[in-house]
């Protein structure tokens, strides 16, 4: 049960495919790594994310052509208090690394990817319904999963499991 | 964005077009999902897949639970292949401990898991086809897939919620003459496949109503987000099992079937293709299956065994800790995905150090391939938009969770 620990020095992992290109295009853009249990985690500032998004599609060495997934985690009460979440796929290259930004609660609001990947519509939607977090340049932001008259998010960790009574 | 704008409003004096709801409750939408379609006559103006109506807050009721309590809820998510989600769960969990899982719990779970993938692809072959007006084969696949759910009884109790696998190996030893069984049913199941081929395959109607139908490339495919067979239906050639091997499935050999047409034809072709290379994947486990335990030696974490408990006051103390308090991962995250019979289910998990999930997000396959649907749809017939549902094989509990 030995746990390697994690990396996090920006100079051991500088040559990684998905972080390179980013230090090239842009230093401030990058806001610290980590990289634990295998996988790979870039810290994004929130005016980047979609640009960095389309760096690492169009990446010519090892592009991330395919974004999995979007999700975000609440640590309420800490500030900034959300962390959305991106995980970027290479065809290619069978490579993974997952972007992060942090949102503080008083302006939970993002650009979204949707120019880079059209496949983060639901995604995009579901993190909004669930999260309240806004995605500018969305075509159609609306809920997903709960009702359209629903009050409150549900997997913010303020919103209690049984719902509000 | 035609594709992506909200229910279309009828402008006055513009009646040529229609809003026609299909579902939430039509035969054809495997569950409760509602499809918004725009009409003009037969044709296809635009269509909008609405979602959310077998929405469980699942994610939410996991940060309650304990790691151990979470296994169950994962079953319920896509009830169709129950033990692929026990599976990506487990593995995520057991990333996040460092735990090492013995040879024979890790072939017990390729077993499973392929014949899982053999239940879940006959439950899809039998409704697709019935939605597109061939009766019969719905019937042969529930013959096999009865055959598939007796020997998940036999081994887990259950037809379906399994459960089977937990953290750190698997449940239950598997019974006396429980590998006779599968091994019967792998030497008969080939010619079953043979049998469904025959009355669809060279069908002139089954032909007819699949090929160039609901056509996607490969670029909007992963534009969209697409994987599993409808991915690999419109040529990309991804396996996660092969690409990124998971639970042992660098030690098998078998072939990722393609097919370039990028119609429901072809995602038909692929899945068939993948029922034979399941049933050789479920053959070559049997044939090696390692001797050994089949859970982990890590007393924290994975429950003692029976006997012990009844000899060994160590044993029983583990276990009442592990019942009463569960046991705590170490800080951190993981997303761990794996090849579902869909797609590339991904489960990401992560620990505040507690015995709690801090959260635990699925990625769903099917909710991604759904976003292909109005590219599949627009400007065709309305009777392609029920083909084109049947060929990327939703199911709504995993959609909605």
């Amino acid at each position: 049960m030995a746990l390697a620990p994690a990396v996090t020095d920006l100079e051991q992992l500088k040559d990684h495919p998905a972080v390179a290109p980013l230090l090239a295009w842009n230093k401030s853009a990058v806001q610290g790594v980590k990289y634990d249990r295998d996988e790979m985690t870039i810290y994004v500032g929130r005016e980047f994310i979609r640009d960095a998004c389309a760096r690492l599609r169009d990446n010519p060495g090892c592009p991330f052509n395919y974004l999995s997934d979007i999700t975000c985690v609440d640590w309420y009460p800490q500030e900034p208090r959300f962390e959305v979440i991106y995980h970027l796929f290479s065809i290619p290259k069978r490579e993974r690394v997952r972007l992060k930004v942090k949102l503080g609660s008083e302006s939970p609001v993002l650009e979204s990817v949707f120019s880079v990947w059209p496949s983060c519509n639901f995604a995009e939607r579901e993190v909004f319904d669930l999260f309240g977090i806004r995605f500018n340049g969305h075509p159609y932001l609306r809920r997903l999963l709960m009702p359209e008259t629903w009050e409150g998010h549900p997997l913010r960790k303020d919103y209690p499991v049984e719902g509000y009574r | 964005m035609a594709h992506l704008t909200p229910t279309p409003a009828l402008e006055p004096g513009q009646d040529k077009t229609m809003i026609l709801n299909m579902g939430p409750q039509h035969p054809s939408t495997h569950g409760v999902l509602r499809v918004i379609l725009e009409i003009d006559g037969e044709n296809i103006v635009r269509i909008m897949p609405d979602i959310g109506y077998l929405h469980t807050g699942i994610e939410k009721t996991c940060e309650a639970k304990f790691y151990q309590q979470v296994v169950p809820l994962t079953d319920r998510i896509d009830y169709l292949c129950p033990l692929t989600n026990n599976l990506c769960y487990v593995l995520a969990v057991e990333k996040l401990l460092g735990l090492e899982i013995p040879p024979k719990a890790q072939w017990m779970r390729v077993l499973m898991n392929e014949l899982t993938r053999i239940n879940s692809h006959l439950v899809w072959l039998g409704t697709h086809a019935m939605d597109i007006g061939a009766m019969t084969v719905f019937l042969y696949c529930f013959r096999e897939r009865e055959d598939v759910l007796r020997l998940f009884e036999m081994i887990s109790g259950q037809r379906m919620m399994t459960s089977y696998f937990r953290v750190g190996g698997v449940a239950l030893e598997p019974p006396i003459g429980f590998f006779d069984k599968v091994r019967a049913f792998a030497n008969r199941f080939p010619s079953r496949v043979d049998e469904y081929e025959n009355l669809l395959t060279g069908n002139p109607i089954w032909v007819m109503r699949t090929k160039g139908v609901a056509t996607i490339t490969a670029e909007d495919a992963i534009a969209l987000g697409a994987s599993g067979p409808t991915l690999r239906g419109s040529g990309v050639d991804i396996d996660l099992r092969r690409d990124m091997p998971y639970t042992g499935y660098e030690n098998f050999k078998f072939k990722v079937p393609t097919a370039k047409e990028g119609d429901v034809f072809a995602r038909y072709m692929c899945r068939v293709a993948e029922l034979r290379e399941s049933i050789k994947i479920v053959g070559q486990a049997l044939d090696g299956m390692p001797e050994g335990p089949i859970k982990a030696n890590a007393p924290k974490v994975v429950l003692p065994d029976r006997e012990k408990m009844k000899t060994e006051m160590e044993a029983l103390i583990y276990h009442f800790k592990i019942v009463t308090e569960g046991f705590a991962v170490p800080e951190g995250e993981v997303y761990q995905a794996i090849e579902s019979p869909r797609g590339e289910m991904g489960y990401y998990v992560v620990s505040d150090g507690t015995a709690k999930p801090y959260r635990v997000h699925m990625r769903s396959a099917c909710m991604a391939n759904m976003q292909l649907l109005p590219k599949m749809c627009e400007g065709r017939l309305l009777a392609d938009v029920v083909a084109a549902i049947g060929s990327i094989d939703i199911v709504l509990g995993e959609i909605d969770r």
